[in-house]
């Protein structure tokens, strides 16, 4: 068992042009989704609420980008950044935001519960830690498969208030199962900041169960990354779970209604990571300081990405919904 | 040749075997259910066939290891996870009415659950209120589960080899009381669809509609109700759902008079949906009011004599057929 802040090593600065320019589009691409989201709410095209991913985008990416299409995810209700960041097309995406059939659960799921095969989404679950159960579930069908596929279980630090996320790691960690638990510290359990839920330190938690423990800065896609790619390289070679504690900050309420915010944080708190702790912005100034970039790239890189989901929206603006009919499909297999 | 018989139990064990040999991705996790073979031996031997790669002993955390049976389901694996009593299906509820029950329809169909969980159900063996209940009801209520109640060992292999092959997630409740209870079961491979009434006995004055258990506290109450002659007809749907509404409300417009028997609390359980199912669909046949027999609504308590009195018996079936049928 070790414990460790990783940072992104040389080696890896060096050879990742195209990976980290890559990790940046997706980036932009899930910050501009989530404008577009948070736009189709105000002007009331959206059904319901959604949980804006903005400002959380690095460790998405950076784990994601570590991972086959293959592999397994589970994510959470503020689980858009995990979709896109996995593969998922934003256009089905909208679609399933909107309740259309051309949705990926066919308007069924909507925001808290896209699902993709394709892309080893196991599915966003509306339940604070519901999914714990299921991506261990996922790891111990590839270990006794033998595909060699992994599986990373995204929650927030709300989670650790669950129980069964206990339960779940003691027995990953006795089966060796290639499960990498992801806990992405945003810092409050909806309203309520995570120092006032929780009690001794998160990394302590896994430590107990002798689980592989390191906390990343979650603002950095290059460290998340290289932490990520060594937890994965692990768990496919048998050598059992990880727990990943990334530090994050959810610049939005905790849903698009969430609008009046200062009594429980204060605005200097969201502008702060806003202006000097970005992943875009870091990630931005990153690769133009390395020379990896220029100011142009960029630019076309965001220009792309927003005609990409204008498009998106279009489609599902216009995508008709399911017939009611539908309504009694689906429940039995 | 005399057919063969088996236990309950034992037939249980028998469809397990089988299908393991058959299917390599079907598993079983659970406590105690390897070395051990569960606290009722129901699965002894099998760890030793099938190896621990496959028969796994588990902590004693019900919700983390139901959880990862749905994700195993998910992803390429049959599993069989047990949950040694009834009881502690409460530590289960939200990773089977939240997961296992929604996957499938949350995904548009996209994902699914085959997994099976095997529990008990039933009263009068002593244990207090927090190892005696019937709670399939629970489970019944709940769109994308499916709910098995076998009440012989005939039906339990059959059952269970169907639910181990259908592609949703199935709650197979087995009564520990009934371990024990021998009956013919074919050594071949068969199986019995989930949704398919068994009439378990033929008669023309009373249907007596019994599940699980309670089926067999029916068939003896109507040896006792022929003495006196009166010809009750047995029916056990053997699945709460699917539900066979169909042979239940044809043997009530048959004999038009019913009782519904389960061990369930009464309130609000199986016995008050079998009533109201039998009220729609046979409501100008009847010549009595349907009537619901169901555990007390009470913790069920430890000592014999109040336990006793909290569950239907074959005496107060009897006694509740005769009323029904204006010979008392």
């Amino acid at each position: 068992m070790t414990t460790a802040t990783s940072k992104p090593t040389v080696d890896s600065e060096v050879t990742g042009k195209d990976k980290w320019l890559r990790a940046y589009r997706q980036m932009v691409r899930i910050r501009l989704f989530e404008e577009q989201v948070n736009e189709l709410y105000t002007r009331a095209l959206m059904p319901g609420l959604a949980h804006l991913y903005s400002g959380e985008e690095a460790v998405a990416v950076g784990i994601c980008e570590a991972l086959h299409i293959d592999d397994y995810i589970t994510s959470t209700h503020r689980g858009h950044g995990h979709c896109l960041a996995k593969g998922a097309s934003p256009d089905r995406m909208f679609a399933e935001l909107l309740g259309k059939e051309a949705g990926y659960c066919r308007g069924k799921g909507g925001s808290m519960h896209i699902a993709d095969p394709a892309t080893g989404n196991l599915g966003a679950n509306a339940i604070v830690g519901g999914s714990v159960g299921i991506a261990t579930g996922a790891a111990f069908a590839a270990k006794r498969l033998g595909n060699g596929r992994v599986a990373v279980c995204f929650f927030g630090e709300g989670a650790l208030g669950q129980g069964s996320l206990y339960e779940v790691m003691n027995l990953a960690q006795l089966w060796k199962l290639p499960v990498i638990y992801v806990c992405e510290n945003n810092l409050y359990n909806e309203y309520t900041h995570y120092t006032e839920t929780t009690a001794g330190t998160i990394l302590g938690r896994a430590e107990a169960f002798g689980i592989e423990a390191a906390s990343v800065d979650g603002q950095d896609v290059r460290a998340v990354n290289e932490v990520a790619v060594r937890l994965v390289k692990r768990a496919r070679a048998g050598e059992g779970p990880a727990f990943l504690q990334a530090d994050t900050y959810r610049y939005s309420g905790h849903h698009v209604g969430d609008i009046n915010r200062e009594y429980y944080r204060s605005k200097q708190e969201e502008q702060h990571w806003k202006t000097e702790r970005d992943p875009i912005k870091l990630s931005a100034n990153w690769l133009l300081g390395q020379g990896q970039a220029d100011a142009a790239i960029l630019e076309q890189i965001a220009a792309e990405a927003r005609t990409e989901m204008e498009a998106a929206v279009k489609f599902a603006v216009a995508a008709p919904y399911p017939s009611v009919d539908q309504v009694e499909q689906d429940v039995y297999a | 040749m005399p057919e063969r018989e088996l236990t309950f139990a034992q037939a249980v064990r028998e469809a397990l075997a089988e299908e393991m040999r058959r299917d390599s991705r079907v598993c079983i996790f659970g406590e105690d259910v390897a070395e051990a073979g569960t606290p009722f031996k129901v699965l002894s031997g099998l760890v030793e066939e099938f190896g621990a790669e496959r028969v796994l002993d588990t902590p004693i955390s019900e919700a983390g290891f139901t959880g990862v049976g749905v994700g195993a389901a998910m992803t390429g694996l049959r599993p069989v996870v047990d949950i040694m009593f009834g009881d502690f299906l409460t530590l289960t509820m939200d990773q089977m009415v939240n997961q296992a029950a929604k996957a499938h329809y949350m995904s548009g169909g996209h994902w699914r659950v085959p997994m099976v969980m095997r529990t008990t159900l039933g009263a009068t063996r002593r244990s207090a209120a927090q190892h005696s209940q019937s709670l399939h009801a629970w489970f019944s209520h709940v769109p994308g589960l499916k709910v098995v109640l076998p009440s012989t060992p005939y039906d339990a292999k059959g059952l269970l080899k169907t639910a181990i092959r259908d592609e949703n997630p199935v709650v197979f409740f087995e009564d520990k009381m009934m371990y024990k209870l021998k009956g013919p079961v074919p050594a071949e491979d068969y199986t019995i669809p989930l949704g398919v009434a068994d009439v378990k006995r033929k008669g023309d004055d009373i249907t007596l509609v019994a599940t699980s258990s309670m089926v067999q506290v029916a068939l003896g109450a109507a040896n006792m109700l022929e003495k006196e002659g009166i010809s009750a007809e047995v029916v056990d749907p053997r699945t709460t759902w699917p539900l066979d509404e169909k042979t239940i409300v044809a043997s009530a417009k048959k004999t038009s008079r019913v009782i519904v028997i389960d061990e369930g609390y009464g309130r609000y359980g199986v016995t008050a949906e079998l009533a109201a199912v039998i009220a729609e669909g046979a409501f100008y046949d009847l010549d009595a009011p349907v009537k619901r027999m169901g555990a007390m609504h009470v913790p069920i308590p430890f000592s014999p004599p109040l336990e006793d009195v909290t569950v239907p018996t074959e005496e107060t079936v009897t006694a509740a057929a005769r009323q029904l049928c204006n010979k008392t």
